[in-house]
């Protein structure tokens, strides 16, 4: 770039917001783990259609569109059309997954969803890409709240998959599933870890993926693989943690994470990628009270503001959700 | 029942000729009136806009079954103006769908089936709840592609109100359903010029209607909604599964029509009503509508 006169040259930025990936540099990762599985289970499935609201592209829909452009249906920069119409073809019998980005999916068309689908049961498989601080963009792009305002739709389904590996899993159970679905997807290049773990999903069902004596974390989302990593970093202090994760935010496997929490008094910290309001947190905290558990409990997760824009590693470590900042406030709870 | 409708047909043979549609629609009003009078209260000026609607779909129009409610091959219906609900009601009840006994029920007490909004959870013939408005086309853009994609000939009918349009997502919808050619689709805006807080005019004005739909690419027929002779072959389109332009039938209506004292009065548009009202009410149903 030619300098203007007057004008400082600055230096060129190496990483932004556009090429936002979660992965860390080095982790092993899958391509586009949603829609490779949706292409896989379409074959087998001929009541699948895909639909999106113009972001196939950045949902990974483009592969079902190249796939089955006939069962593709592109509705345009229109999220309300998109979840009302996905309801109209769920009931003639088509199992519609609808794709947008959560913000839009949660905060514009959320009574559409409600009213259209949700109070009728109808079998919407919504698949939200930007799940909580999955991008740079800054409010506008960030559904750090979208958990917060689905909980309390009676009868829909929240999973919140930490990995490509869960994705590909979680695909073919939740077009299984009776009713409507919401799932927060991690796009793109996406990190595989959990088949470290022998891991398999269950719709409703959390997981133990690592046993320890000092501190149970519970967390969802890309929160698990951070959780994991945290904890390998925390036994090198002689720390010892457990971390039971969590993919099924509604309904919530309660006797799980009962039986987990209630466990030989440790350190209980729910971990999510999602404002600490309204989120798992407070889901499990609920559930604690009610039951008469009450171990030391803290949250991590985003804090109740809008936040900045910028490159995503600098965002997660300043707002605390990044493995150090893990690592960080456990120990400073201890 | 306080006044019952002069012998009520529970399964007329179809299609009905005009002087049967005119009867029914009659009917349909005094079975709305009844719903109301159960109620304490109801939305008298949006339902009696409709009635001839209504009643030119379920007794000239659609291709439905009572025994069959959910027979794949019947035409849909979605009733995206949902606060007129008992005009639908009425209309199901008289082709079968539901019992009779059920309009004196109408919201009286918690758990009964009829309610202020369909609800296609408790009640057999509805085809979709409604009662948010703005959700209906593009409801029935979705059944319309899900047809269109089967090579069914099965035609989608969506009524809405006038102020309903006021809804961005309806032009979301009537852009949607031109890019797909859903011929198979058929708008019904039910034109009576109010909405709540006063005439489309003063809230929020949508003149020119027919040119709008046109400019997003419908084919528009704009006609007297109270008039059965233009009602019915408007809204009797081709069974064809090929694609072409949806249809819009933009009903010029009166508000509160059929009730002197209710015709464009804007707090009809959902208000209490008396025993000496309801008595004046069926006195002028009682005597056959122009």
């Amino acid at each position: 770039m030619k300098p203007v006169a007057g004008v400082a040259a600055k230096p060129r930025l190496t990483t932004s917001a556009m090429i936002a990936s979660i992965a860390a540099p080095g982790q092993r990762t899958r391509q586009a783990p949603f829609g490779n599985a949706l292409v896989k289970l379409a074959g087998e499935r001929p009541e699948i259609v895909g639909m999106t609201a113009d972001l196939a592209k950045y949902t990974d829909l483009h592969l079902f569109a190249q796939a089955f452009p006939d069962r593709f249906y592109q509705m345009g920069m229109a999220e309300q059309l998109l979840m009302a119409a996905a309801s109209g073809m769920a009931r003639e019998g088509f199992i519609p997954f609808a794709t947008t980005y959560a913000v839009f999916a949660a905060r514009r068309a959320y009574d559409f969803i409600c009213m259209a689908i949700a109070e009728e049961r109808l079998p919407v498989k919504m698949v939200c890409a930007l799940p909580g601080l999955t991008s740079g963009y800054g409010p506008s792009h960030q559904a750090t709240e979208d958990i917060a305002i689905f909980r309390g739709m009676p009868g829909l389904t929240i999973v919140d998959p930490c990995d490509a590996l869960e994705i590909e899993q979680a695909v073919p159970v939740i077009a299984a599933h009776e009713g409507p679905v919401y799932l927060r997807l991690l796009r793109g290049s996406v990190p595989l870890v959990l088949d470290e773990y022998g891991y398999q999903f269950e719709l409703g069902r959390a997981k133990l993926l690592r046993e320890g004596g000092d501190v149970l974390v519970i967390s969802s989302g890309l929160m698990t693989m951070r959780a994991l990593e945290a904890a390998k970093l925390l036994q090198a202090d002689a720390i010892a943690v457990a971390v039971l994760h969590s993919p099924t935010i509604k309904p919530l496997d309660v006797d799980t994470i009962l039986r987990e929490a209630s466990r030989g008094g440790r350190l209980v910290v729910v971990a999510e990628n999602h404002s600490v309001i309204g989120g798992l947190g407070e889901a499990i905290a609920a559930v604690l009270l009610h039951n008469r558990v009450a171990p030391r409990f803290h949250q991590i997760g985003l804090p109740d503001e809008f936040l900045d824009a910028g490159a995503l590693p600098t965002l997660h470590d300043r707002y605390g959700i990044s493995t150090d900042a893990i690592a960080r406030q456990v120990k400073s709870w201890l | 029942m306080v006044v019952a409708p002069p012998e009520a047909r529970a399964r007329p043979f179809l299609p009905m000729p005009v002087a049967g549609l005119r009867e029914m629609a009659r009917i349909n009003r005094m079975d709305t009136t009844n719903m109301f009078m159960a109620a304490g209260n109801g939305h008298f000026g949006s339902c009696f806009s409709c009635a001839e609607i209504l009643t030119a779909l379920y007794f000239s129009v659609l291709r439905v079954d009572a025994d069959r409610p959910q027979w794949p091959e019947r035409d849909r219906f979605i009733m995206s103006k949902g606060h007129a609900a008992p005009t639908l009601y009425s209309a199901l009840i008289r082709r079968g769908f539901m019992p009779e006994a059920w309009i004196d029920e109408f919201e009286s007490k918690v758990g009964v089936k009829l309610m202020t909004h369909p609800s296609r959870r408790y009640q057999p013939g509805v085809d979709a709840s409604a009662g948010a408005l703005g959700h209906g086309l593009s409801l029935g853009v979705g059944m319309a592609l899900a047809g269109q994609m089967d090579q069914r000939n099965y035609r989608v009918y969506v009524l809405m109100g006038d102020g309903e349009i006021h809804e961005g997502s309806v032009w979301e919808a009537a852009a949607c359903a031109a890019k797909y050619g859903l011929a198979q689709l058929t708008a019904i805006v039910d034109a009576n010029g109010y909405c709540v807080d006063g005439t489309l005019d003063q809230v929020l004005p949508m003149e020119p209607l027919g040119a709008k739909w046109e400019a997003f690419g419908w084919e528009v027929t704009e006609i007297d909604g109270h008039d059965f002779a233009s009602l019915v072959p408007a809204l009797d389109t081709p069974r064809s599964g090929s694609t072409g332009r949806p249809r819009m039938l933009i009903a010029r209506t009166v508000k509160g029509r059929g009730v002197s004292f209710m015709e464009g009065v804007r707090s009809w548009h959902s208000d209490v009503i008396t025993r000496q009202q309801y008595d004046r009410v069926m006195a002028e149903l009682g005597e056959s509508l122009p």
